[in-house]
């Protein structure tokens, strides 16, 4: 990022004392002080990753840092948001973050964001940054924060955790790939659990969020190489990091040759978390589809959570179907393979997706509901099939 | 009766897997649920819809990529 000495101011002599061990860095010096000065820096989320992305780019004198953010602090924060402590409890995080960071580096400036990023508020936030690291914590939010950058021809500095593992890359650079060249659609509504749901490993975010820092800096100095291109995964517990080679796709639907998404779209529905009538949503598989993985000969364990006398009425049994009834369903967890792939059903759909959500809470990820239960595989694909 | 086996590169390291699955079987024998993972197949990262088309034979490389969406 080169800038124009002419218009950007030097450093004062405190700036050149605090700075002084970047100052005679070969890759650093006075011009990447003076640019890491010049530079704008947008965070998306003052959460775990947030939290080092801020420290450290206050400390190396990013010039101006907004963070985005609309939340308070809460206790359950503080093993891992290490821009918080005890007497921020309660506080909107952005009050607290920028009292922080100003003691970080009262030389630089910091501007709070306190809004929910949106597909009507993203491209006017980004405009006034160089790049912006992704600190959220959602997939809808990610693929915004991805399609907002590509948009507007921004660098998006990606890292994301979960219990011991994260990653990180740098994305929609110019000639790079983006978040959707690798993750083309998103999972399934519910099926990869958040942080809240899973836990994480509190120093975790300070690896990745530190990585993410690192990439920010590295990018404004145009010192080493990037990670554009390159998927870096981190697994915490065996201590090992991995990397895989990612390339532009040409048939990406935002970055690609013929982009089809050429503004902000719906990402809540994008992600299928916008269920009709405000239910909550969960992954459902119709008769149709099941009956067609049944006889491609997928291994699927279908559980019938009806009572025993509706059970003899009509059943799945020629595939495979077994019965837990819905009250019995703790007690008997035992006989449900936790790596299965589990289809339940019931009369038409309202226990089952009950049980479901039981299972996904005891740790079961590969759920089906059966849409419409019984009857509508009664109506769908066996006529024969007794209805009550 | 032995089970025939292939070598393939699993996430950068040497593996033994079942001969003759498609990308699809072997997520199934990994206990992966297949939209939760990306799969990169020799460097290209795999189209879902073609997960049950493509076959992994010996000296293949996958890197599986899971989505991880927590900060």
């Amino acid at each position: 990022m080169p800038i124009d000495r002419t218009t950007t101011p030097d450093l004062t002599h405190r700036e050149r004392l605090r700075y002084a061990r970047h100052l005679i860095l070969p890759d650093v010096g006075l011009e990447g002080q003076l640019r890491l000065k010049a530079a704008r820096v947008l965070v998306v989320g003052a959460g775990g990753l947030g939290s080092p992305v801020g420290l450290y780019l206050a400390a190396a004198g990013v010039g101006r840092i907004g963070l985005v953010d609309f939340d308070v602090v809460d206790e359950t924060n503080l093993h891992r948001q290490v821009l918080f402590g005890e007497s921020d409890i309660g506080r909107p995080k952005l009050d607290a973050a920028i009292e922080r960071l100003t003691d970080v580096n009262p030389h630089i400036e910091v501007v709070p964001h306190p809004v929910r990023l949106t597909s009507e508020n993203a491209l006017e936030l980004f405009a006034d940054y160089d790049l912006v690291v992704d600190g959220t914590d959602n997939f809808p939010t990610r693929y915004l924060v991805n399609d907002a950058c590509v948009l507007s021809g921004k660098p998006y500095v990606y890292g994301s955790i979960f219990r011991f593992e994260g990653q990180v890359s740098v994305f929609a650079a110019k000639d790079g790939p983006c978040y959707r060249c690798l993750f083309r659609e998103p999972p399934p509504p519910g099926l990869v659990p958040s942080c809240g749901e899973a836990g994480v490993l509190g120093v975790l975010p300070g690896v990745i969020g530190s990585l993410q820092a690192l990439e920010a800096i590295k990018w404004i100095l145009g010192a080493g190489d990037s990670l554009v291109g390159r998927l870096v995964l981190f697994d915490a517990l065996a201590l090992r990091f991995r990397e895989v080679r990612i390339r532009r796709n040409p048939d990406c639907p935002v970055c690609g040759d013929r982009p089809t998404v050429t503004e902000l779209i719906d990402y809540e529905a994008f992600c299928g978390l916008k269920p009709a009538s405000g239910a909550e949503s969960l992954p459902e598989i119709t008769p149709a589809e099941l009956k067609e993985r049944l006889d491609r000969g997928d291994a699927l364990t279908i559980v019938d959570v009806r009572e025993p006398h509706e059970w003899e009425i009509a059943n799945l049994e020629p595939y495979g179907a077994r019965l837990i009834p819905m009250r019995e369903i703790d007690a008997r967890l035992g006989e449900l393979d936790r790596d299965a792939e589990i289809v339940l059903h019931c009369k038409t759909g309202g226990r089952s997706a009950i049980v479901l959500r039981r299972l996904r809470e005891a740790g079961y990820t590969r759920l089906w509901n059966l849409k419409g239960g019984i009857l509508a595989w009664a109506d769908e694909v066996d006529p024969s099939l007794a209805k009550y | 009766m032995t089970q025939a086996t292939i070598e393939i590169t699993l996430n950068g390291e040497a593996r033994r897997v079942a001969a003759g699955r498609t990308v699809a079987g072997l997520l199934g024998d990994l206990g992966l649920h297949p939209r939760l993972v990306v799969v990169e197949h020799n460097r290209e990262i795999l189209d879902r819809a073609r997960y049950d088309a493509t076959e992994v034979r010996e000296g293949d490389t996958l890197e599986l990529v899971h989505f991880v969406g927590g900060g």
